[in-house]
């Protein structure tokens, strides 16, 4: 057979040099998350990401302007309505900046769930098609959002400059709590995406959990509106140690709300481990059928 | 380092097919079945109800086999074989139920091509994106970034959002990032079928020079003459078993002597599990066909008429430009296209079902069995549904029609012919009558 000297000749060839070994199997348990693949496919991580920013802001008349709008515009309603007619305490800081440094994260995480909650329903055709490590699609739909909280982040800035407020030293811990709220959003995202493939009403839900989600969050309020005895119970929530992060880095050690113990951080950060490494098995667990049920 | 590029030993796959009546899509099914669970569970019945419901199907099982490196194989069988779930299994889209595969080197698909792509996106955006999907470093795609361009004779639409593109000039550029895969390990599904004719000439020329360059090709395909021309070896799956692996020419004897698929005449036949591409937007469901005759028990006979009576389910109100019946021969050959395109007008499709009914006056093919492939599509957009097999048929001859004896070899279409005159030498030369 011409085959055997072909392939001698094969074996020369550059491409050939070490080709990787791969071993399809029925996988279980954890030794499945193949975190590894992950690292070797973060050039698609980073592609995807870059596509749905492109393709976000592709046929929109204002183009990337609407990044700098979006957060403007919600920072003027909610200063009226919260700020203004309901006169909710800001604590010493005008409540324009109070409020902005808390949707700062907010609006990240909620984009951020949103998205990957759809995302892997929205790449079936990916998924049915081509193989990948089927981590990377909530994982770049994470990802996509963090160019809008660096702008968002800058009209941050100027508009602390407006009210003559100064960032401190703990603007340091900063890329630490941006770390944080992306992992946040990821061990959610990963149990919607993973849970929107087999059943739709996720798709019908997220935006409610969303909505109930702000208001359970100090966000548009400070933790200081809620007595002393009930606060235990925003631990539970990852997204207060987050948000009350924010301020503080922002606004300094002296930022309202920031007054919860140490204990309910550490409550929140259980339950994103929890959660995070929950939504990684069942991740992986059920992406075996994506291609079969999707 | 051996030779071996694929070891696949006792690759199974199980599929659930009633999920599709059954399916507990709601968490209100999921949750009334997980309280069931426990009360089955007592009645030591040991399965949950939607287990009991499923109708499962292995669509492939107990598959072994070796390919060695360098070697293009063929891969043969009848719709629902098994051959696009090997695929998928190899290319490492959906996991086996059982078994294992080893697989020497980087596997490329053409499953598919165009997968990724993003309609917004321009082509040069969409070759790195599509690349990158594929597995390619975006190094390598700069490399070969000008060979895929001119291959895919795209040059000065670059920059246009693929949006804006021609149809062909959609699926040239798609075609091209994947053939630039250069994997060792490529794999096939019917990409042929895209494309005009030029092009599809150009797409068999790349695969025979991957095939020829030493890399390991998996070849899924309908058309003999391809698989003859491209795989020096075959394997014939049926029913998700592997009944047939050696040289090509054995294998598809073997495929063709064996006619399992052909179905009846004046009944219909359910569509909905067959494989197909498409959008999905209007899809057939069930065909019946038949020639009108019951002396033939309704079989097609050659020279007589054939109707074909298709349902279609369209998910919305929409008029379609083409809808056509096509006859192709154990060889994969297009010899009859019937396709409402060329009488001009739109075919209306209301939401739901529809049936659309076609007769082609005279069937003009030999005494045989031929693959009926079917077509929906809106022309140039978009291909709603659409296969090369959808069943076969036997065609008959009518009993009555001359002697009934047959050249052993006579071609595929029926000629009408009579003998006009004869002359001998004797009689004058080569005079007419």
């Amino acid at each position: 057979m011409s085959s055997s000297a072909e392939s001698t000749s094969f074996s020369i060839q550059p491409t050939a040099s070490d080709p990787p070994v791969v071993m399809i199997q029925p996988v279980h348990g954890w030794a499945s998350l193949r975190l590894r693949d992950v690292w070797e496919y973060r050039e698609l991580l980073l592609f995807l990401a870059w596509r749905d920013i492109k393709v976000r802001y592709k046929q929109t008349a204002l183009g990337v302007i609407w990044v700098l709008l979006q957060p403007v515009i919600t920072i003027a309603i909610f200063s009226v309505i919260f700020g203004a007619l309901m006169k909710v305490p800001s604590e010493g800081t005008p409540y324009p900046i109070f409020a902005f440094a808390a949707l700062l994260p907010w609006n990240y995480f909620a984009g951020a769930l949103t998205r990957s909650s759809t995302s892997l329903v929205g790449s079936a055709n990916l998924i049915t098609k081509v193989y990948f490590p089927r981590l990377i699609i909530p994982l770049s739909a994470v990802v996509s959002g963090l160019i809008d909280l660096g702008v968002s982040f800058l009209v941050l800035i100027v508009l602390m400059g407006y009210y003559g407020i100064h960032l401190t030293a703990a603007l340091v811990l900063l890329p630490m709590l941006v770390l944080l709220v992306t992992l946040t959003a990821l061990a959610f995202g990963l149990w919607l995406s993973a849970l929107n493939v087999r059943y739709r009403d996720i798709n019908y839900l997220v935006p409610f959990l969303v909505q109930i989600w702000m208001y359970v969050t100090p966000v548009i309020y400070g933790t200081a509106l809620i007595p002393e005895r009930f606060r235990f119970l925003l631990g539970l929530n990852p997204m207060t140690g987050v948000v009350e992060g924010f301020r503080w880095a922002l606004l300094g050690p002296s930022a309202p709300g920031f007054q919860m113990s140490g204990w309910i951080y550490l409550l929140s950060a259980c339950v994103l481990v929890v959660v995070l490494m929950s939504g990684l098995v069942y991740f992986r667990t059920t992406e075996q059928t994506f291609a079969d049920i999707v | 380092m051996s030779n071996i590029a694929i070891r696949a030993e006792n690759l199974g796959k199980l599929y659930h097919l009633g999920r599709a009546q059954v399916r507990h899509n709601t968490l209100r099914d999921a949750l009334a079945d997980g309280l069931r669970a426990p009360l089955n569970w007592l009645r030591r019945d040991g399965k949950s109800s939607r287990e009991r419901l499923d109708q499962l199907i292995w669509a492939l099982q107990n598959v072994s086999f070796d390919v060695k490196r360098g070697e293009a194989v063929g891969i043969i069988g009848r719709n629902g074989a098994g051959k696009s779930t090997l695929l998928k299994i190899l290319s490492r889209i959906t996991e086996p139920t059982e078994g294992h595969a080893r697989v020497y080197g980087r596997v490329g698909s053409l499953l598919e091509v165009g997968t990724g792509f993003h309609p917004e996106l321009t082509g040069r955006e969409n070759i790195y994106l599509n690349g990158a999907i594929l597995g390619m470093r975006r190094a390598e795609i700069a490399r070969k970034f000008d060979e895929m361009v001119a291959f895919a004779e795209i040059e000065r639409f670059l920059d246009t959002p693929v949006k804006r593109y021609s149809s062909g000039m959609y699926v040239r550029l798609a075609f091209a990032v994947a053939a630039h895969l250069e994997p060792e390990i490529l794999v096939v599904d019917e990409v042929l079928a895209v494309g005009d004719l030029a092009f599809q000439k150009k797409c068999l020329g790349k695969m025979e020079d991957v095939a020829h360059g030493g890399r390991t090709v998996l070849f899924v395909s309908h058309n003999m003459n391809a698989v003859q021309r491209l795989c020096s070896s075959c394997m014939m799956l049926d029913r998700g078993q592997l009944v047939a692996y050696g040289n090509t020419p054995e294998v598809i004897v073997r495929y063709l002597s064996s006619s399992s698929g052909k179905v009846l005449p004046a009944a219909w036949i359910d569509l909905t599990s067959m494989s197909r591409r498409g959008t999905g937007s209007a899809r057939f469901s069930a065909i019946w066909f038949s020639s009108d005759d019951e002396s033939v028990e309704f079989q097609p006979y050659s020279n007589g008429p054939l109707d074909v009576s298709l349902s279609l389910v369209s998910d919305s109100p929409r008029t379609v430009g083409s809808i056509a019946v096509t006859l192709y021969d154990e060889y994969g050959t297009k010899l009859v296209n019937a396709d409402t395109i060329s009488l001009g007008r739109g075919i209306p499709l209301q939401a739901g079902d529809n049936i659309v009914r076609l007769r082609i006056r005279e069937l003009h093919l030999n005494p045989g069995v031929y693959s009926l492939g079917l077509w929906v599509a809106d022309p140039p957009a978009e291909i709603y549904d659409y296969t090369e097999s959808a069943i076969r048929i036997e065609v008959v001859r009518l009993e009555s029609e001359g002697l009934g004896l047959r050249p052993v070899s006579d071609g595929s279409v029926v000629c009408d012919f009579d003998v006009l005159d004869v002359s001998h030498g004797g009689d004058g030369g080569l005079s007419h009558g």
